[in-house]
């Protein structure tokens, strides 16, 4: 109960205010848009766009789509200044090609893992949704999303239909050894690859962060490659069947014969 | 709704391969003051489908049916798309689907762009 009181979306402290600001400051700073320019971004899960008044505050043009026209009208009441849409995220992002110079996105990607209706399947939803946002960034650009993942198969479902979409790019994890403060924000690459992302200059030490990149594409190992070969034997260990042991010989090559 | 949202916004039915430009329908149009920020307004004219906004302003001939030349330096101009652009707001009507129909309401400037589920 104590761990699950922590997690935004199962109460919503008072302090949520300004984690949010602080968090959609990193976000930004993640995003490493071009210095002194006006962006045109878009807020995924925007809610009552408090994450939209900082960009604002910091001069860029946005767009935030969110679900829930309660949250919508309560944006609407604090007069932002970005446009306002009501949308499905999982239903795709409605905008011509290379639209944004980036997306940021503040807890609110989790979502898509659940399973509202029973015609609602996960990995089909984050696809539409990663595979459309893909295309209406601009080529270079980046989306930055805030999350609380619930495991670690959460954030591998989420990963792996990024990766599909297209997207490149790896995981920030802020302040990794505090469980309360711990942050998680995906930062995906839409056409740049091998490309670091510069974390921010302020105070990265205090700070303590890691990146990890993601591995592989596609999300499986090549075929017939060692890892390939230890995830199949895995497999069928799984399946009850008879599988030889793992010795360092697994997945050499023979010496060539004449 | 501004109209530079409207210029990047298509419909997303399913079956519907390009679903642009959305057709307006408006029943309310206001009118806001917001800051004119050449930079930005210069910056965004290569992303804008020209015919379309032309399009979408319908009677009120604010634009020219073709885009200016040195655009970067007409001040007169950027001021007048920055009007069109970001000052314009559509906040009650619909967006029609060119495609398939399908409407899309707004309702104090929020456009539902939601589907239901056989549209997925």
């Amino acid at each position: 109960m104590a761990s699950s009181c922590r997690r935004p979306e199962h109460s919503a402290p008072p302090e949520l205010v300004s984690i949010q600001t602080q968090m959609s400051e990193r976000a930004v700073e993640l995003l490493n848009l071009p210095e002194g320019q006006p962006c045109f971004l878009l807020d995924v899960g925007c809610g009552s766009g408090l994450s939209g008044d900082y960009l604002s505050e910091e001069g860029h043009y946005w767009v935030g789509i969110d679900i829930s026209t309660a949250m919508l009208d309560v944006a609407l009441d604090r007069e932002v200044e970005g446009d306002l849409i009501v949308g499905d995220m999982g239903q795709g992002i409605p905008f011509q090609a290379g639209t944004f110079d980036g997306c940021i996105s503040i807890s609110a990607l989790q979502w898509l893992c659940n399973a509202d209706k029973r015609t609602h399947s996960p990995p089909k939803r984050l696809y539409t949704f990663f595979s459309t946002l893909y295309s209406s960034l601009s080529r270079g650009s980046r989306a930055v999303f805030q999350l609380y993942p619930e495991n670690s198969e959460q954030l591998e479902l989420i990963t792996t239909q990024a990766m599909k979409a297209g997207f490149s790019g790896g995981m920030v994890v802020d302040y990794p050894n505090s469980s309360k403060a711990k942050k998680f924000f995906l930062c995906l690459f839409a056409g740049t690859t091998g490309v670091l992302p510069k974390v921010g200059n302020k105070d990265i030490s205090a700070r303590g962060y890691y990146w990890c990149r993601f591995k592989n594409m596609k999300g499986k190992p090549v075929k017939k490659g060692r890892d390939w070969i230890m995830e199949k034997k895995e497999r069928r260990r799984r399946q009850g069947r008879e599988v030889r042991a793992d010795t360092k010989y697994t997945g050499r090559h023979r010496r060539p014969h004449f | 709704m501004k109209l530079l949202t409207h210029n990047m916004l298509t419909s997303h039915v399913k079956g519907v391969t390009k679903g642009y430009p959305l057709l307006i329908k408006a029943t309310e149009v206001k009118v806001n003051e917001v800051d004119f920020n050449p930079q930005f307004v210069s910056r965004m004219i290569p992303k804008l489908e020209w015919s379309a906004l032309v399009q979408a302003l319908g009677q009120r001939q604010d634009l020219p049916g073709e885009l200016v030349a040195d655009y970067e330096k007409d001040d007169e101009f950027l001021k007048k798309v920055h009007r069109v652009l970001l000052e314009v707001e559509v906040v009650e009507g619909c967006l029609q689907c060119p495609e398939s129909g399908r409407e899309f309401p707004i309702s104090r400037g929020i456009p539902n762009m939601l589907l239901n589920e056989d549209e997925v």
